[in-house]
């Protein structure tokens, strides 16, 4: 098990996969008397598309909040590249190259698609208080250049044309796309995707795919992601962990989990005969 | 049909990022400038600088520092008076303390102080929100009025328990006292307003102002960017705190000359200045102004109307001004609740397709 962590190998459509990025240790996370996860381990590996799947209420969110920081789990601990991540801030876990989005949409409503992609660049820009009041120097010249990557997501994500637009007033898919692009401006190394096509028809989902697809062969940032789709998730995830009450039920290449009979009994019930 | 962008192609990220990009609205910026340093001057009077401008440059520096707080960071604050207070505290103070310092200097170094006790304010802020942090800050506003009377330190043991500031000069001219010439108070609040609403333009369209905006947006998504929560709040107390110390430090030594707290920067101090704010438009610099240009100037223009045109006596008039004004802010947030900068904006918007709307 342990050298296999730092093989790579490559997945049958020809991508690398390399070793393990993060490692999730036997989390157990209770609320009071409720076990939300009850001693889970997986691994996420550099440049994979991880699916984390599950019946409503399996702990799928809980898990994201936890790599997130934002709840701390009373057993089990993170590895992030080999090191042991100690109690951490959301913030702090943010600067390390960790970025997410969320099952409800949470843009800064206030903001245009501009502001709001900018604002994912917060980690990248360093410029003292005083200089960027009064727009100098340094402060200028970061927010160009923090400009120019932040037009290359607007393009990638090809939401050119809704750039000054408050974003309380785009549609859902498009908000969903905004959120995306706002992640991808911190550029993550890992990168969380919460219900990425929760609410979406059939063609948002495909267009959300390519970007998911893309995103990973272009930037190669690795993605952990929850969803519901499954013939999305059997489509682009390399492998999958499959949640059900809190515990792991099955982890591997779609194929396998698809396979597992006790997925399927989560998935479809279980006949009492 | 002049005012459009329609021809006006911006070929750089400096371009586009200016802070107006219709050409018209530049051209109407450099003339309001031009018109507010080199004509107004020339033309004040007595009673309109202590009436109308010195009231409406001073409230719009307090209706800046309380709007980058409320507007932008999204933090509600009812302790603008007593911070004010700081401001004139610190103001008489240093004042009384050097009498050979600048009174340029003497305002900022106000300003700063009050930024230090404003962000020791702020501290509750991580973890209480909305109304309970109101509370907190009205906490605030009491609490430094109560000091300010009880320890006779702040006020050098007077006997009246008031502060009064003495004469200073800059280049030779009275900027406080009571031989301040009207256009020397004038120009000297105006160098701050500019200065000042200069500064807060550049820190909301920065990464700063970002991040401000990020937390009244959506604090766990902030989070999650990598904003520090506490950081980026104390920050935008810190930079309100010292615009409304400075606006403080104006409204003593300049235009009121002598203060006695409880009656200069009460609690009605704060309501006036959060009113200014909402009624001008939350998170707009356009709107801090037209919301102290609104609260200074509709009693003004009443009184005109009611005692020196219709003739009434003044304590009538004086009541009536209440229940319009009341009226008018009532029927205003109404009509538009994001305020006179939105009402403005959709004016703007409206105009650009003028005369062919379709």
């Amino acid at each position: 098990m342990n050298d296999m962590n730092h093989d790579s190998y490559v997945t049958p459509d020809g991508r690398t996969i390399g070793p393990v990025m993060m490692e999730v240790q036997n989390i157990t996370l209770r609320f009071g008397g409720v076990v939300a996860i009850k001693d889970i381990s997986f691994d996420i590996r550099e440049g994979e598309i991880r699916a984390i799947i599950g019946p409503n209420g399996a702990g799928k969110s809980s898990m994201l909040n936890v790599i997130n920081g934002f709840y701390h789990p009373q057993e089990g601990g993170i590895y992030f590249r080999g090191e042991k991540r100690g109690p951490m801030k959301p913030y702090q876990i943010a600067q390390q190259g960790i970025a997410r989005t969320f099952q409800n949409i949470a843009l800064f409503k206030g903001m245009s698609t501009l502001d709001n992609i900018m604002t994912g660049r917060f980690t990248h820009m360093k410029a003292p208080v005083w200089k960027q009041a009064l727009w100098h120097g340094e402060a200028e010249r970061e927010e160009i250049e923090n400009r120019e990557v932040v037009e290359k997501i607007i393009d990638f994500l090809e939401i050119q044309a809704i750039r000054k637009t408050p974003v309380g007033r785009l549609p859902y898919g498009l908000q969903k796309r905004v959120e995306l692009g706002r992640a991808l401006a911190a550029e993550p190394k890992l990168l969380l995707l919460d219900e990425p096509m929760a609410g979406m028809n059939v063609e948002e989902k495909e267009d959300m795919s390519r970007f998911i697809l893309d995103v990973n062969d272009e930037f190669g940032t690795t993605i952990a992601l929850i969803e519901h789709d499954m013939g999305v998730v059997m489509d682009i995830s390399d492998r999958v962990v499959v949640l059900d009450y809190g515990r792991k039920i099955g982890d591997g290449t779609p194929a396998e989990v698809i396979a597992n009979p006790e997925v399927i009994d989560a998935y479809l019930g279980v006949s009492h005969d | 049909m002049l005012y459009r962008e329609a021809g006006d192609y911006k070929t750089s990220y400096t371009d586009d990022a200016q802070t107006f990009p219709i050409k018209l609205d530049r051209w109407w910026y450099y003339a309001v400038v031009f018109v507010a340093f080199c004509i107004v001057p020339f033309v004040l009077t007595d009673y309109t600088v202590n009436a109308i401008m010195l009231p409406f440059l001073i409230f719009a520096i307090a209706a800046l520092g309380l709007n980058i707080l409320t507007g932008y960071c999204g933090q509600v604050s009812l302790g603008t008076g007593g911070f004010m207070a700081v401001g004139a505290y610190a103001t008489y103070k240093l004042m009384t303390a050097f009498p050979d310092l600048n009174i340029f200097f003497i305002v900022i170094l106000s300003g700063l102080i009050t930024a230090i006790v404003g962000v020791l304010f702020g501290l509750p802020s991580l973890r209480i929100k909305g109304f309970y942090l109101a509370v907190a800050t009205l906490a605030a506003q009491f609490f430094l009025v109560w000091l300010f009377n009880k320890v006779p330190w702040f006020y050098n043991n007077s006997a009246s328990g008031q502060i009064s500031a003495p004469e200073r000069t800059i280049f030779g001219q009275a900027v406080t006292g009571p031989n301040a010439e009207p256009w020397v108070a004038y120009l000297f609040c105006l160098i701050f307003v500019f200065t000042l609403a200069w500064l807060t333009r550049n820190l909301t369209r920065g990464r700063i102002g970002r991040s401000w905006m990020a937390i009244r947006d959506m604090d766990i998504a902030a989070e999650i960017i990598g904003v520090n929560p506490l950081r980026t709040k104390l920050s935008a107390f810190a930079v309100s705190s010292f615009f409304i110390g400075i606006s403080g430090s104006l409204f003593f030594a300049v235009y009121l000359g002598a203060a006695e707290v409880g009656e200069a920067f009460g609690i009605q101090k704060s309501f006036l200045v959060l009113f200014m704010v909402i009624i001008g438009g939350l998170g707009s610099i356009f709107g801090a102004f037209a919301g102290a240009a609104f609260m200074v100037l509709l009693p003004v223009f009443l009184k005109i109307f009611f005692v020196d045109t219709l003739g009434w006596p003044t304590d009538i008039a004086a009541h009536i001004n209440f229940l319009i004004a009341g009226g008018l802010i009532v029927f205003f947030l109404i009509v538009e609740p994001h305020g006179l900068a939105a009402l403005w904006r959709t004016v703007k918007e409206k105009l650009r397709l003028w005369p062919f709307p379709h």
